[in-house]
């Protein structure tokens, strides 16, 4: 049996996630205690060493269902000493140990979450400093706060100092949070004057807050006219219903066109889906959104109503000021004069004196002679209506040729910057200004992206013969991944007649389900012919204030590294949100950066925090092994990223070189790949060929559970069948070998690599680089190939070699042992045991040396012997093995998840994340260990190996039992997954999983725990 | 209207050209890509004042013609000079080092009909005007040897308005050595595999759909598009006698009016129709 648990833990994120795998049952009791034992601290080394205890424990001599509440105790344990701990941001933990001390219960924590938190928040008061009771109390508030908004972290800080606090209180989620709407309101009245007020009241309320109470927030749009719309929203509204809401307070139908931004920096603009929860969208963000045009129509004139294209009109001027819409001289004037047409009727000499044209900007830089020409201009549009000069306005917009084009900074597979521009018609290539290619949607057959780079596979040109790939690198995962959502946003609003339907959901689907939900174009085209309303009133009196509201409104904000924007960003937001005082920002950024004190505005600190983090874990782990991404994050200079690539290529080259293909790949074939993309065909098809092995063997339930190892599986299945009929066995024989050969196929392919992939299980959750893959085919194609493109990761598997080769080791002797049992079934199980921890144990040194020594491709000789023997003696044994009867698997989901609201179906490809908070889940398996209920059995051997990648700690424990003459092993898996927002973990984790399954083909999985905790939600699964 | 107001269907108005003079020069220091017959210089005369006369007398556009400099033997190719587009007019920083000062009397001339000027100081970069490619809603730049990259940032810097889009340019001395606007949305393009390869990078990065008209002789495919208010669409094109097939392909426009014009002299030294005006649309004098 193999028990693999996989932890994985988020650092910067905060987000930790838990897999276990158990070979026993375990009650839903343990389901629901999971969550505390995951509730280790994010910081790497602690949730390491918590980690390894627990795996310990687990892998004790005890009988499987045994070591597992042995197992559970540990855990409870740690939670007891870490409780709050993860609220906590790194920093502050090693300042403060106390906060460490409560324990907590993740029931408790879900519904009384509130009171916790102030109870805990309280028992800090002695530590209050000048104004301590208030303080805390806010603190308090805050912390409930954070809970209630996913627990951002930030709270329990800011009991620190009674600054922070202060800011604290004017900070816009506290606001947010009231409890009921009136109060709410009141309260933020208050807090404008009087903060230290405010936070009374808002203690008071407090205590008798119930958890039932629908929990609000408060939304700030910022409109396009520059007003601001305010509104309050439940917490867990989806982006629909607030976008629903501006537009009807806009009194606009046409509404497709537009949608809600909210603004990560200045240059970081996300689009709010309507499909999903606000609150998991903006993380920690403030809830402040910008109402902006998202698909520019190319041609305006086709809007039905006027108030549409009056939006579409500020949008586009506000594109202009701004310098997003590059125009000439000549258009700036014109466009403005239509403006003033528009906004001022016809030019009136008596009232239009000299100035007053200064009072609207039409361009970033706008000259005295720009506004003389504009005023020229306007007298020449006398008699125009302002809907008409707004007409006139757009049909002279939209020729511009950056009109509707969304730019994204990137850079060409050598190296170069270019613009990535995303339009109606498809995709531009700019390098400076120039317009170097461009890809029209029905030419690109595919788009996807994977970590920091997006790629589009295009159609052959004319003569040629094959599809090619082209690659771009952005900045980060975040940038690639908001342009290929952009991407498909676009090619699906105008291209298709109607939304594509989401891939459909599975379990551990790798790769962005993200699919446009709206309606078309010719959707809303169709939709907006029955608009049947008297054109409705409205008043264009905007462009003053765009250009003044530009002026405060985060994207005026120049460029400075992302960091520093992150936090300007968030006190700007700040800013307008509440009015009250520049001088306590002023403060609160002295506070916060010069005093170098923790305390800031929680967004501050929340930014921090994540930027100490990321720091953090790149100084502990390795990243240049890690990724190119890695790297680049790291700020290394070009030259250390081309030397690993180099490396990268070298290795690849070596696998390559050695392996006869034993599939020619057609769709590798055909890819022209700039950045090195040929390998990537290769891991998803080595992953088929387990798989499917896997699943000829046993169809029954072991594949319930597609987190599983399942190599075992046919195992099982042939068990069952075996009981039944002995002939049988030939068949299952023939299942299991097709599992292997394949497997075998696999590593003879791919040398040293092969390895890593197999065990690469545990260690590439790590990279988690499968989450990072996004995909969409414009045009529907072989799902194989989606698959296998999503799994192009090879790389990076390669670089863990190390680490994968020594879990592999692991693998191989399990293989063995379960394998051995079966042969000889009249051999004592012991002796079998026995002999199998030696081979077990000196292959471990022979491999580990052979790491040390970095002799990749000859373990894969060694391995694949393993293998080869396991195989067989798979074949020949592996009913009897488990031959204890074992009902078919059926998958049990047990989901905790500490903040009740969060969403619960878990069939969804990936395992929910719950954003800043702790959430454990379970999955097992309902079969039973043969011995669950029986004998404790003796524990044969246990091993723990430990390896680490970049972000992965991965703890394997081989646990060997022998139970009534039956040996067991169990393998259980711990893997510690940190990384920043940067790295989808529910990805990762699919990917640990998968590759743990890959790499024990002939266990099964159990039992997957996964925890996590996190900080800053993850945005990925949209 | 100024600005974007024309549209595509303003494309080809022009109520102005610049011309200049040719030198005597030109028959033996002109630049060309290789040696061949010498050129008559009184017959490149001839052509050139019929050429000249067609855009004065025929189509009434007020020709503004500098006079030759004998220091700059190809000074009669004003295109490269110059790019205008509405009322910016970019002065060229000309890929031949010997043609650089013959932007000197083209920015004069241009300042006099009170153009927004923009001129390209930049070292590091060259443009000939033969290799910009306006077709009315974009610009296309050949990459050539008289073209650098950064001459063409500095033109999509100047005309803002515009997608500018490059195009590799091989075999030819400019972009439209083998190519140019026949219509408004119309280009004649050669049939030599340059010519073609670059027409398909047009067509690649283009959002527009442009109609072709192939014509057998590269040469032949650099034809000048006017839209002149009395008269339509007007095309002057190679005459039949340099180049009968590709006329033929011409006559096939039934809605031009069809101007042949010989240019056997100039063509010895790369010269075009299009290298020896800049046309200039000031219609809307405000």
């Amino acid at each position: 049996m193999l028990c693999l648990s996989v932890v994985t833990m988020t650092t910067e994120v905060g987000s930790e996630t838990e897999v276990k795998k158990d070979s026993e049952q375990l009650g839903p009791d343990k389901a629901k205690d999971k969550p505390e034992e995951a509730s280790e601290t994010p910081e790497n080394q602690k949730s390491k060493e918590a980690s390894s205890e627990e795996a310990q424990d687990s892998s004790l001599p005890e009988p499987t269902s045994q070591s597992s509440p042995s197992s559970q105790k540990k855990q409870k344990a740690s939670p007891e000493s870490k409780g709050i701990s993860r609220f906590l941001p790194p920093w502050l933990k090693k300042q403060k140990s106390y906060t460490l001390a409560e324990p907590k219960d993740e029931p408790k924590k879900k519904a009384t979450g509130e009171e916790q938190v102030i109870e805990e928040s309280e028992s800090q008061t002695p530590e209050g400093v000048a104004q301590p009771r208030k303080s805390l109390e806010e603190a308090a508030e805050n912390h409930h706060n954070a809970k209630a908004d996913d627990k951002e972290k930030q709270s329990v800080s800011s009991a620190e100092t009674p600054q922070l606090v202060k800011e604290d209180g004017k900070e816009m989620e506290v606001e947010k949070v009231a409890e009921k709407k009136e109060e709410n309101e009141e309260e933020k009245e208050k807090r404008e004057t009087k903060e230290v007020q405010t936070a009374e009241i808002k203690t008071d309320d407090i205590p008798q807050k119930s958890p039932k109470k629908i929990k609000t927030v408060q939304c700030k749009v910022m409109l396009l006219d520059g007003t601001e719309y305010s509104c309050d929203l439940e917490k867990r509204a989806k982006g629909q219903v607030l976008f629903d809401k501006v537009c009807e307070h806009l009194n606009l139908l046409e509404k497709d066109y537009f949608g809600l931004l909210f603004y990560e920096t200045s240059e970081q603009k996300n689009w709010l889906d309507p499909s999903k929860e606000i609150k998991r969208q903006i993380r920690s963000l403030p809830w402040i959104f910008t109402f902006n045009v998202k698909f520019y129509p190319p041609d305006p004139s086709q809007l039905t109503e006027d108030i549409t294209r009056y939006f579409l009109c500020l949008q586009l001027r506000q594109d202009i000021v701004s310098g997003r819409l590059p125009c000439s001289f000549v258009t700036h004037a014109l466009l403005g004069s239509y403006t003033l047409q528009a906004e001022l009727g016809d030019h009136d000499p008596e009232e239009h004196r000299r100035d007053y044209i200064s009072e609207f900007q039409f361009a970033p830089n706008q000259t005295q002679e720009m506004e003389e020409k504009v005023a020229e201009l306007h007298k020449t549009h006398r008699g125009l209506t302002p809907a008409q000069a707004d007409s006139q306005f757009l049909e002279n917009a939209k020729r511009l040729s950056m009109y509707g084009v969304d730019l994204h900074h990137a850079k060409d597979s050598e190296g170069v910057d270019i613009m990535l521009g995303v339009c109606a018609n498809g995709l531009l290539i700019y390098k400076d200004r120039l317009r170097i290619n461009r890809f029209a949607w029905p030419k690109i057959l595919k788009i996807s992206y994977k970590r920091s780079n997006f790629y589009i596979k295009v159609r052959p040109a004319e003569l040629e013969q094959f599809e090619s790939t082209i690659g771009f690198k952005l900045p980060n995962h975040r940038a690639a991944k908001r342009l290929w959502k952009v991407c498909v946003e676009h090619h699906t609003f105008f291209r298709l007649v109607s939304p594509e339907q989401p891939p459909k959901a599975k379990f551990l689907t790798l790769g962005s389900k993200f699919r446009y939900s709206g309606r078309t174009q010719a959707q809303t085209r169709q939709a907006s012919n029955l608009i049947d309303r008297p054109a409705p009133y409205f008043e264009r009196t905007s462009s003053k204030r765009v250009s003044r509201s530009l002026d405060g409104a985060p994207m005026g904000i120049s460029d400075q590294s992302l960091r520093d924007f992150s936090a300007t960003g968030g006190q700007a937001a700040g800013d307008k949100i509440i009015d009250t005082e520049a001088a306590g920002q002023a403060n609160l950024k002295e506070g916060g950066r010069e005093d170098g004190s923790p305390v800031k505005t929680p967004q501050l600190e929340l930014t921090q925090d994540g930027k100490i983090n990321s720091l953090r874990v790149d100084g502990e782990n390795i990243y240049v092994r890690h990724s190119n991404l890695m790297l680049e994050d790291l700020d290394k200079t070009q030259d250390d990223l081309l030397k690993h690539q180099a490396s990268i290529s070298e290795l690849k080259r070596n696998f390559m070189e050695s392996t006869p293909e034993p599939r020619p790949n057609e769709w590798e074939k055909r890819r022209i790949t700039p950045l090195s993309l040929q390998t990537q065909g290769r891991h998803a098809s080595r992953a088929e060929g387990p798989c499917t092995g896997v699943s000829n063997a046993d169809k029954s339930s072991h594949e319930t559970l597609d987190i599983v190892e399942e190599k075992k599986q046919a195992e099982f299945g042939i068990e069952e069948t075996v009981v039944v009929d002995e002939t049988n066995k030939g068949k299952m024989q023939v299942a299991t070998d097709a599992g292997e050969t394949c497997k075998v196929e696999h590593l003879s392919k791919k040398d040293s690599s092969s390895l890593p992939s197999d065990s690469s299980s545990s260690s590439s959750s790590s990279e988690s680089e499968d989450e990072e893959v996004g995909e969409y085919q414009p045009h529907h194609r072989a799902i194989e190939e989606v698959i296998r493109e999503e799994q192009e990761e090879e790389e990076d598997m390669k670089r863990k070699e190390h680490e994968e080769k020594i879990q592999h080791v692991e693998a191989t002797p399990e293989g063995s042992k379960l394998n051995v049992p079966v042969e000889h079934t009249q051999v004592t199980a012991e002796d079998l045991v026995q002999k199998n921890t030696v081979t077990v144990a000196t292959e471990e040194k022979k491999l580990s040396e052979e790491v040390k020594q970095d002799l990749g491709q000859e373990k894969e000789e060694e391995q694949l012997k393993l293998n080869g023997d396991v195989s067989h003696v798979d074949i020949d044994v592996a009913p009897q093995l488990i031959c204890c009867s074992e009902p078919p698997v059926v998958k049990t989901e047990m989901v905790t998840i500490s903040d009740a609201t969060q969403r619960t179906e878990i069939s969804t490809k990936e395992i929910p994340i719950v954003q800043t908070e702790t959430k454990t889940i379970t999955y097992e398996s309902s079969q039973l260990d043969g011995s669950a209920g029986g004998d404790a059995g003796m524990l044969v051997s246990a091993q723990t190996i430990t390896s680490e990648s970049v972000s992965t700690t991965t703890t394997t424990h081989i646990t060997k039992m022998v139970k009534g003459g039956v040996s067991e092993t169990r393998i259980e898996k711990r893997i510690v997954i940190t990384g920043d927002a940067d790295i989808d973990h529910d990805e990762a984790l699919a990917q640990a999983i998968k590759e743990a399954k890959e790499q024990h083909p002939d266990m099964s999985v159990t039992r997957v725990v996964v925890h996590k905790e996190t900080e800053i939600a993850e945005e990925d699964e949209e | 209207m100024a600005g974007l107001g024309g549209g595509p269907a303003a494309f080809g108005r022009c109520t102005h050209a610049v011309v200049r003079a040719l030198p005597e020069s030109l028959c033996r220091q002109a630049l060309r890509r290789s040696a061949g017959p010498e050129v008559d210089f009184a017959r490149a005369e001839r052509e050139h004042q019929l050429y000249v006369g067609v855009l004065r007398g025929k189509l009434g556009l007020q020709v503004l013609e500098l006079p030759a400099d004998e220091s700059l033997p190809d000074c009669v190719f004003v295109e490269d000079v110059a790019v205008v587009c509405e009322e910016t007019a970019l002065l060229t920083r000309p890929g031949a080092p010997s043609r650089r000062k013959e932007v000197e009397a083209m920015k004069r001339v241009l300042e006099s009909l009170n153009l927004n000027i923009v001129e390209m100081v930049d070292e590091n970069a060259t443009l000939d005007g033969g290799d910009v490619l306006f077709t009315g809603r974009e610009f296309f730049v050949g990459l050539s040897r008289r073209t650098n990259q950064r001459g063409a940032e500095i033109l999509a810097d100047t005309f803002k308005d515009y997608a500018v889009s490059t195009v590799p340019v091989h075999d030819s001395l400019h972009l439209k050595g083998f190519c140019s606007m026949a219509g408004p949305n119309l280009i004649a393009i050669g049939s030599s595999e340059a010519a073609q390869k670059a027409l398909k990078t047009m067509q690649q990065m283009s959002d527009h759909r442009y109609d072709k008209l192939t014509v057998p002789d590269d040469a032949a495919a650099n034809c000048m598009y006017l839209n002149i208010p009395s008269k339509g669409h007007v095309l002057l094109h190679r005459a039949p006698e340099e180049y009968p097939e590709s006329a033929k392909v011409f006559e096939k426009l039934k809605d031009h009016m069809l101007i042949p014009i010989a240019n056997t002299e100039l063509e010895k030294v790369d010269g075009s129709l299009t290298c020896c005006a800049v046309l200039i649309n000031k219609a809307s004098e405000l």
